[in-house]
């Protein structure tokens, strides 16, 4: 394996505490320098239930979990079967478990882990206060060689409100979980971690979306709660008023997406979140955010699907809708983030494109990366910052009679803002005259159409269209989330095989660039595609805009299960040896 | 009320009209809506730079672009999420909405309940004529149960009107007013009225479609001033006593029926910082 990690399950019924214990545990191992990654299980109620924190710890910076866990902990064994199949195990993998909670479930023992019994609730009960989870983090703490102090830490100001004497309770518990640590020989140990690091955060991708949009200049938000979307709504509420900005819950996505187009008419950055339902729902307005110019931006956290599907798991599968959803000719930007941290980059990006051009802009994350946080080197500051062509600013834009769609040569328009005296319009969902009177006349149909595709097309979007990494003969070409499973196989073919191959991940999935693609490709033989959709979604986008190279495979599979980079490996392998 | 015209006006209700031509029928009592409108925004002296009027799809929602001010002529059933958005983004605006039965009751009936019950600071004007005008005469939701007019259901709609009244007041509307296209200047009142009064405001006009329904034009013979036998402009505080004129009307009382006294919805407001102190709470 070609990263030193380690990758931990902590499983148990809701109210056990395992997630608790798996945030101290990623923060604390932050703390001490290493990087991380945690993934949150929940069952398919979203609310309650069973529940598994999923990690992975490196000194080398992870955004994507590993092929299986080393360490698996279950507090107890309450509707395991239900993710089971998330937590893949080897015979080299151990298995915590407490014999009170009876015997391990056969569905956990198909491939032989190692099994260690720890009486974990007795230990628990033999500490004054002392709560289950708090062993677990002790004992696994201990196990990987993460110092006590860093969780100390931690816990002293999670626990801040609660007082000392929770804390001491903490901390018994967790000496006392530590001293069964001897039980365990075989967890794989993590390199030291490197000491002079800058700046770390710990952040989700949803959280990370959220930041992103605030830093490109969104200030108005419309919000309407969907799994796994809302912690983007909810990171912004607060953050929005501090820096001027307000968000208002609506009653539904139709209403949503017309209140954040609202608020942008009044010249207010503006976006709104969602997922795959409610953005099939808000699809007729963003047409008419296409056709009055107004700018929008929703971020559209995929699950599975179709319907109500699987809402707590991921999947790639809201590509067709998000680029062909709309009726009529609406050109608009479709964009991806690569990674987690790069949830920040891509919202910011995309809220300064959707300004620029007068476009809505629908931003695919997903659940797989928006709910899980990771352990990441501080983002750059970055220009990007929504700005719009004001009519004050463009010479004989209101002096000569102003024109709120006049025909311009890059397509945009000068947009004229509520309170601006002589730009006084209104802004139609019907085509329109250069002036914005209601028209059907061939002439400004044809020229309107025209102007709404070019200033898209013509735009300069320069090196963040992609992210192209590496040389070779052998591309993967992919998106979103899986982004990060490849970059480690990649990693892990150049290290076992020597091969090199080249990544390249679009960041902007509509409009598409094909002479930009055609350089990418250039050199390139043969290619995979990664993407998880059961229909090839992606796939089929790429043969519609692109000239692929002649031999290539697609690697798709629905979700819910994260496609792990031992899979691409392989497939890799089928292509290489295909001739 | 106390409205008052105020001496050299600067702006006369000619202003705030666009040069553009109605689609209306002749006939339509959307022309004094808009009439109304412009004058009431002449009497209130509004700039019209800071006046938003935003609408839906249908006859009457094609008023923005008839008028001088900012407008937004959006999609079938949501100008109240527009407006709600617009006017919270910026309050310093005064957002009206304007629109017809269809639009506002039935594919926006949902937002009318909850704009009614956020209480945004919003005029809200609907043109209600009974019918699917530009669809060419289809019933609405206010259309009444027996009403054999329409291709689509010969044998009438079959389904009790909608009472757009007891709906407002019922779901938290802070101003409920009828209007009658046919009296413009007492609609002209009710709208600086509406304008004025915090929160969510509804004027419900009466406003006859001449071509699909050309018995409305008996409107003007029906309609009465006043709500349970109180003054045009005798608009009550006390939820109970509206509801007590509401269940006396016979659908032509004109005036002001409920001014309630519930603060304007405002987003929440917080002490300025920075991104860079935001983006504090990530790091380790």
């Amino acid at each position: 394996m070609a990263l030193n990690s380690v990758s931990l399950a902590l499983t148990g019924s809701g109210g056990a505490g395992v997630m608790t214990s798996g945030q101290v545990l990623v923060d604390a191992a932050a703390k001490a320098g290493w990087y991380g990654l945690m993934a949150r299980s929940l069952g398919p109620q979203i609310r309650g239930g069973e529940s598994a924190a999923l990690l992975r710890l490196s000194p080398e910076p992870v955004q994507s979990m590993d092929d299986c866990y080393d360490l698996m902990l279950a507090v107890d064994w309450g509707n395991i079967e239900r993710f089971a199949s998330e937590i893949p195990l080897t015979s080299k993998s151990i298995i915590v478990t407490d014999p009170a909670q009876g015997e391990v479930p056969e569905i956990m023992r198909r491939n032989n882990p190692i099994i260690v019994e720890i009486p974990l609730k007795e230990i628990a009960k033999s500490v004054e206060g002392g709560r289950i989870n708090m062993v677990a983090l002790g004992l696994v703490a201990k196990v990987i060689g993460l110092p006590e102090d860093y969780c100390i830490e931690v816990l002293s100001k999670a626990l801040a409100k609660k007082g000392p004497e929770a804390l001491e309770k903490s901390i018994a518990g967790m000496r006392a979980g530590a001293e069964y640590a001897d039980k365990l020989t075989g967890v794989p140990t993590l390199d030291a971690p490197r000491t002079d690091h800058g700046e770390r955060w710990s952040i989700t991708g949803n959280e990370a979306t959220g930041l992103g949009a605030l830093r490109g200049g969104v200030r108005f938000v419309a919000a309407y709660p969907i799994t796994p979307a809302t912690e983007v709504l909810e990171y912004m509420a607060p953050n929005l008023p501090k820096l001027g900005g307000a968000l208002v819950q609506a009653e539904d996505e139709l209403a949503s997406i017309n209140m954040a187009i609202g608020g942008s008419f009044g010249g207010v950055p503006s976006l709104t979140a969602t997922s795959g339902p409610g953005l099939a729902l808000m699809t007729e307005s963003i047409g008419l955010s296409v056709a009055s110019e107004t700018p929008v931006v929703i971020i559209n956290v995929q699950r599975g699907g179709p319907s109500t599907g699987i809402p707590t798991k991921s999947e790639q599968v809201d590509l067709n809708i998000a680029i062909n959803g709309l009726h009529g000719d609406a050109p608009h930007l479709v964009t991806a983030p690569t990674s987690i941290a790069d949830s920040l980059f891509t919202a910011q990006w995309t809220v300064y494109l959707s300004e620029a051009m007068q476009a809505p802009a629908i931003v695919l994350t997903d659940q797989a990366m928006g709910q899980a946080r990771a352990i990441i080197d501080k983002p750059a500051d970055l220009a990007f910052v929504g700005q719009r062509r004001k009519p004050e600013l463009v010479s004989g834009a209101v002096e000569d009679g102003y024109q709120r769609y006049a025909v311009t040569n890059d397509g945009v328009s000068p947009m004229a803002i509520p309170g601006m005296k002589g730009g006084e319009y209104t802004a139609d969902g019907l085509e329109h005259s250069p002036r914005g009177t209601p028209s059907t006349q061939a002439q400004h149909h044809q020229e309107q159409l025209d102007k709404r595709e070019r200033k898209l097309k013509t735009f300069d979007y320069g090196d963040h269209w992609a992210d192209i990494e590496g040389d070779g003969e052998i591309a993967i070409i992919t998106w979103g989330s899986v982004t990060e499973q490849v970059r480690e196989a990649i990693d892990r073919i150049a290290e076992t095989k020597g091969l090199t191959v080249k990544l390249i991940a679009l960041r902007l999935l509509s409009p598409a660039l094909p002479e930009k693609m055609t350089e990418a490709l250039k050199g390139v033989k043969k290619a995979l595609i990664v993407e998880q959709s059961h229909s090839k979604q992606y796939t089929l986008m790429l043969k519609a805009h692109y000239d692929l190279p002649p031999v290539y495979d697609t690697l798709h599979r629905p979700g819910p299960l994260a496609i792990r980079p031992h899979e691409i490996v392989t497939a890799l392998d089928a292509l290489v040896a295909k001739s | 009320m106390n409205i008052q015209t105020p001496a050299p006006q600067a702006l006369t209700f000619a202003d705030y009209k666009s040069d553009l031509k109605p689609v209306w029928c002749p006939g339509c009592g959307d022309f004094s809506v808009l009439s109304a409108i412009t004058k009431a925004l002449a009497t209130l002296q509004l700039p019209r730079e800071d006046v938003a009027l935003v609408s839906g799809i249908g006859c009457s929602s094609r008023i923005p672009a008839y008028t001088s001010v900012y407008g937004f002529h959006s999609v079938h059933g949501r100008a109240l999420p527009v407006a709600t958005g617009l006017k919270s983004a910026r309050p310093d605006l005064t957002v009206l909405v304007a629109g017809g039965d269809g639009d506002g009751f039935s594919i926006g009936g949902n937002h009318f309940l909850h704009a009614c019950r956020r209480n945004v600071d919003l005029t809200y004007i609907v043109m209600d004529n009974s019918v699917y005008g530009m669809t060419k005469g289809q019933a609405s939701p206010t259309t009444e149960g027996d009403w054999t007019g329409s291709k689509l259901t010969p044998e009438g709609p079959g389904v009790a009107e909608f009472q757009p009244l007891e709906i407002a007041l019922s779901a938290g509307a802070n101003y409920i007013a009828r209007g009658f296209s046919g009296k413009p200047n007492e609609l002209t009142k009710l709208i600086c009225d509406a304008v004025e009064h915090p929160g969510f405001s509804l004027i419900h006009v009466l406003s006859p479609c001449v071509t699909f329904r050309p018995e409305q034009r008996e409107y003007k013979t029906m309609v009465h001033d006043g709500f349970g036998g109180a003054a045009f402009d005798e608009g009550t505080p006390d939820r109970r006593e509206a509801f007590r004129r509401l269940m006396d009307d016979d659908g032509y009382s004109c005036g002001v029926l409920f001014k309630g006294n519930t603060p304007a919805f405002k987003p929440q407001t917080d002490a300025p910082r920075t991104i860079e102190e935001i983006q504090g709470d990530f790091i380790l």
